[in-house]
């Protein structure tokens, strides 16, 4: 890892001065992503402002009609907050089956929508859901927010303050772990609020975290498995490597999809 | 004796490792430490036609930077290869020349092109960066398959159309005899997937040279630090014998990876006499998926005839092994003697060929790696004996049945003779164990549950302890395959055992003090084992191929024999006994019917106190011997592997592992149980997991666990495991060895299983549930097209 400034404020207003005043500042959370990168050379920032010690950064609000988590809430935190599991279970057992128990109590949300990895699991909730993203700026929408892997509507002093989960009546994740990573080769998050069903694939597509309109589509009809039975996923959209080619992703999300669709009941 | 033979003592290695006190290469600090990194060639074939180091050379912390060329000029030899291979026509291999830093063309992704040496591992790593190379990149071949190819690119110029030998064993045309008379023909093509050795330990060595002294150390992750030592001095003259000390300490891990001796450990040597400093180099993960010997690669097309009663005919075999840009130490061996002599398994075969051409490609080299060739050997066989069974209609296990041998010692097609085993034993017992009988109606209820079960075999047989040195010389070792041990008893009556055989994981230091605990009658608490230092313990072999047991043991035995014999000579002197009269019993020497008798700590004293010894007789209680076999040994076992398989995704579960094993004469039952555990997982790992992917021009994509599978407790499952010993004639302990054969056995289990569940036998390691998906869909056309 090569020499870096770390910064520790304790209010956004500090945090995003610092990272304006750095020749090139990250902000850094959990540290899951970015510490590993740093050391492999991958990254080199002239500073770190940690957020985790800001107030207000950590925890769920319940305003009756979405759920608010702070962006530095570990993976751990959502996956046990009592909240979250009454309101919003599927989103609770998504948190719990990221990575492993040492990742999950150091990784956030805010840094993993932040970093948007098309393998990542809560970009699935986050569109899935319709979440709002909010910022020190503003707030976005999911549908606003991804802007294919590794990319998002974040400016570069612009820091994830909490993300707000519009409650649903039913709604699921269910994921298909990389033999090696464990990160999602197909996820699949089913949300279905006021007869309006969102179905968000992170994993298998090509570009990153996207809604499935056709699926989208189906469900609404009709909230049950076999409605996916004549839905179409196009191989050729999908992400094709060593772990899998574009038909057996594409397989995979439909499976994906209806094991969601089960769980959410 | 509760610490003695056959005892599950625990391991008194455990506290350490378990507590994190344990102390490896990388925890070995020395007053000038400085601290390396390599610079690496980027592609997989260059010219290098020089590098510039000069911004490098500026940078805090940097104290020097070596190449190659100057490496070579300061007299450092080429890397050596251990083991010469004749091919069929009677020609000497031809392998291309290893510098062990580049001096013109980088053949592989990670080859050392430079050395950094700097205060910190920081500073050198980013110095290293800093280093700009000046080369051409050229055309590369990288697949197996592909390097025999008209037009493939040469991965060096004196070793043309990239072939090393064409070797072959057994009789080509009784096999093809026996196959144009043959009742039925099975067919098969198969790929060995390559694997990455995963030590858990990475590579690491501290070289310290000392100028007052003119003398080197050398700390490093070695599995035989005397063959090290031999070779760094006799071949790559860094330092003469002498004046070199080896010492490997905790070892994290080898699998065959650490054997051999590589450009990092020789360059360092060097780096710290050039600098005066102790210089360290420690890998990280992603270069050790770069540089540690691969294993496997084996690419075959095999043939096996059965007659109308489904007795063998002849079995023939046509490999391309994948030996890498250069032949590692013992890579020339392994597709060979440890391969082709294997080929007849555990059956009773009347005609074998095997035909073996090793080749040169752009990528790392290739080497033992645990099992090394008899993997290769019992997953041709096996997938060929339950492919011939499906195709003939025949139950798995009774066509292996009708060819079994039956009689030992058994003398194969292949050059070996079997020592001893029962192979019909292990076999019912395993099929006793696995529940044979009750599969149909698990598979029955499995179907309701939409998902597809499956059974699969294999029953294989292996040789340990690579022997004996005369013969291994015949065919090529560069090396003798004996080993050596010491036994010294102190005056006290407390015990060491110096052994040159080396543990990295085998429980050594708790299973070599039960063979003294047992001798004596002493506590195992009062015996240490030492190994791993060329200071401490006399020239020996290290520990690969199983031999600790068979070889290493056996050598410690022959040393307890004499010390045996001389502490009964004191007893009888000074109690006015005969020898004959005396026996052994709780760690007292006793007048047999009578209460004369004297300590076990009585001997040892008087021994060295020297005052009332038989005349004529040297102080002190000390014995060397050195065990050089007759012949392998022959560990034996039946494998029943039953998975699940998700038709929507491929994902396979394995429901149940069994496993019955005849290692011979067991020392700890539960020592013998995790290498099974270990090795089987290893064997699982091998056929659903793990496997080095190349692209096209190549580059390493897995070269991380980002991308390559390795095996994690939830995807194996509880393993059913029992033994059947059929003691070897051929060793004092009639030990065979257990080191390896779980991961030998097991992939062809692995695999029979999967191909039963899913029907179809197209399917090669790994087999991941995308691969398993798509060979259902192959044989599911109407589901494919839904
Ligand atoms: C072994 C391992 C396994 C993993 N498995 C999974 C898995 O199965 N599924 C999965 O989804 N993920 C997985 N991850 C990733 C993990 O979830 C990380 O926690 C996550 O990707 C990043 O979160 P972090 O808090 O660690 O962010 P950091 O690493 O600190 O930061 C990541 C990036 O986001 C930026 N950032 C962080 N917080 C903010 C913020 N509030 N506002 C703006 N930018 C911000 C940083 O500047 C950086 O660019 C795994 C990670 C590891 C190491």
């Amino acid at each position: 890892m090569y020499d870096t400034n770390y910064h520790k404020p304790s209010s956004v207003a500090d945090a995003v001065s610092a990272l304006s005043g750095a020749e090139d500042g990250k902000v850094l959370a959990g540290g899951q992503t970015l510490l590993p990168t740093m050391k492999q050379h991958l990254a080199a920032p002239s500073d770190l402002v940690d957020i985790r010690a800001i107030p207000g950064m950590v925890g769920v609000d319940d305003d009756g009609d979405a759920l608010t988590i702070g962006a530095a809430t570990t993976h751990a935190e959502v996956a046990a907050d009592p909240t979250v599991n009454a309101k919003l279970p599927g989103l609770a057992k998504l948190a719990g089956g990221i990575g492993d128990p040492a990742v999950r109590h150091m990784g956030t949300i805010g840094g993993s929508v932040a970093n948007n990895d098309p393998a990542a699991d809560y970009p699935a909730a986050v569109l899935g859901l319709g979440a709002t993203v909010i910022t020190s700026k503003r707030e976005i929408a999911a549908d606003d927010f991804f802007e294919g892997m590794f990319t998002t509507a974040l400016e570069d002093d612009e820091i994830i303050t909490a993300i707000r989960f519009p409650l649903a009546s039913k709604a699921a994740y269910a994921k298909f772990p990389n033999p090696a990573s464990r990160y999602a080769m197909a996820g699949v998050f089913v949300a279905e609020s006021g007869g309006s069903v969102r179905v968000a694939v992170t994993g298998a597509g090509a570009d990153g975290v996207f809604r499935h309109e056709g699926m989208e589509n189906a469900l609404s009809g009709q909230f049950s498995e076999s409605a996916l039975d004549y839905t179409d996923v196009d191989a050729g959209d999908m992400l094709s490597d060593l772990h899998g080619d574009g038909a057996y992703r594409a397989n995979l999300v439909k499976v994906m999809a209806k094991r969601a669709v089960a769980k959410a009941g | 004796m509760s610490d003695g033979i056959g005892a599950r003592v625990k391991r008194k290695e455990d506290k350490r490792f378990i507590t994190g006190k344990g102390k490896y290469t990388d925890d070995i600090r020395t007053e000038n430490q400085a601290y390396a990194a390599f610079v690496r060639c980027p592609v997989a074939h260059a010219k290098i036609n020089g590098i510039n180091a000069d911004a490098a050379l500026a940078m805090e912390g940097v104290i020097a930077i070596h190449t190659g060329p100057e490496m070579k000029e300061d007299g450092i030899g080429d890397m050596i290869t251990g083991w010469a291979i004749t091919s069929k026509d009677g020609s000497p291999m031809n392998c291309g020349v290893w510098n062990p830093m580049v001096t013109t063309y980088g053949r592989y992704v990670g080859d050392a092109i430079a050395i950094v040496v700097a205060e910190t591992q920081a500073q050198a790593r980013a110095a290293a960066e800093a280093v700009e190379l000046d080369y051409e990149e050229l055309p590369a071949t990288v697949f197996t398959g592909d390097a025999l190819n008209d037009g493939a690119a040469q991965v060096h110029e004196n070793v043309p159309g990239n072939m090393i030998y064409d070797w072959e064993i057994g009789d080509e045309a009784k096999a093809n005899a026996g196959l144009a008379n043959a009742h039925h023909v099975t067919e098969l093509e198969m790929v060995n997937n390559r694997l990455s050795p995963n030590p858990m330990e990475p590579r690491s060595a501290v070289a310290i040279y000392d100028e007052a002294e003119d003398h080197y150390t050398l700390y490093t992750t070695s599995q035989n630090p005397h063959v090290a030592r031999l070779v760094l001095s006799a071949f790559y003259n860094v330092a003469p014998e002498h004046k070199l000390r080896v010492i490997a300490p905790d070892v994290g891990g080898g699998f065959g990876s650490k054997i051999y001796i590589y450009p990092e450990e020789i360059t360092c040597l060097w780096a710290s006499m050039k600098t005066g400093r102790s210089v360290k180099w420690t890998s990280d993960r992603t270069e050790a998926f770069l540089t540690d010997a691969h294993g496997r690669d084996h690419v075959t097309k095999a043939t096996m005839g059965f007659d109308a009663d489904g007795r063998i005919v002849a079995f023939k075999t046509d490999t391309i092994a994948n030996i890498g840009a250069y032949v590692s130490l013992f890579a020339t061996v392994t597709p060979t003697y440890l391969h082709g002599t294997l080929l007849s398994g555990c059956y009773d075969m009347p005609a074998i060929y095997g035909n073996v051409k090793a080749v040169h490609t752009n990528t790392a080299p290739v080497d033992a790696y645990r099992g090394a060739g008899r993997p290769e050997a019992t997953y041709t066989i096996e997938r060929m004996m339950e492919t011939a069974a499906r195709e003939m209609g025949m139950d798995p296990a009774e066509l292996r049945r009708k060819n079994f041998i039956n009689e030992f010692p058994y003398q194969t097609e292949v050059i070996l003779q079997y020592d001893s085993g029962d192979y019909h034993k292990l076999l019912d017992m395993a099929q006793k164990e696995a529940d044979v009988a009750g599969f149909e109606a698990r598979k029955a209820e499995a179907a309701s549950r939409g998902k597809l079960r499956g059974i699969g075999y294999s029953t294989f047989v292996e040789a340990c302890g690579l022997a004996p040195s005369a013969a291994v010389g015949s065919l090529g070792s560069a090396v003798g395959l004996w080993e050596s041990a010491e036994v010294r008893v102190n005056p006290v009556g407390t015990i060491e055992i110096l052994t040159g055989s080396h543990s990295h994981g085998q429980s050594h230091q708790t299973t070599f003090a039960q063979l003294a605990a047992d001798r004596f009658g002493v506590p195992i608490d009062n015996v240490q084992v030492i190994h791993g230092d060329t200071d401490k313990v006399q020239f020996g072999m290290g520990t690969y191929g199983s031999r600790s047991g068979p070889v290493g043991m056996s050598a410690i035995m022959k040393a307890l024999d004499k010390v045996e014999a001389k502490a009964k000579k004191i007893a009888a002197h000074t109690l006015e006994a005969s020898e004959d009269d005396l026996v052994i019993e709780n760690g007292e020497v006793k007048v047999a019917g009578t209460d004369k008798k004297m300590a076990w700590h009585e001997i040892g004293l008087a021994a060295y106190i020297a005052h009332n010894l038989p005349e004529g007789m040297e102080p002190g209680l000390k014995e060397t011997a050195f065990f050089d076999p007759v012949n392998f040994s022959f560990p034996s076992g039946a494998l029943i592997c039953e998975v699940e398989v998700d038709p929507d995704t491929g994902v396979t579960e394995i429901v149940k592992f069994t496993a019955v094993d005849d290692f011979g004469t067991i020392i700890n039952p539960m020592v013998v149980e995790g290498q099974v555990h270990g090795g089987v997982t290893q064997g699982i790992g091998q056929a659903m997991l793990e496997g080095v992917v190349h692209d096209e021009s190549g580059q390493l994509l897995t070269a991380s666990y980002m991308d390559y599978a390795m095996p994690r407790a939830d995807d194996v499952p509880s393993y059913t495991l029992d033994h059947n010993s059929t003691p070897s004639p051929l060793n004092p302990l009639g030990i065979k060895g257990c080191g390896e054969a779980g991961a030998i056995g097991s992939p062809p289990a692995v695999i029979n299983a999967i191909t039963d569940a899913i029907g179809n036998n197209d399917l090669d390691m790994p087999a991941t549930p995308s691969k398993v998906w798509a060979a259902l869909q192959a044989v599911k056309p109407a589901m494919a097209a839904e």
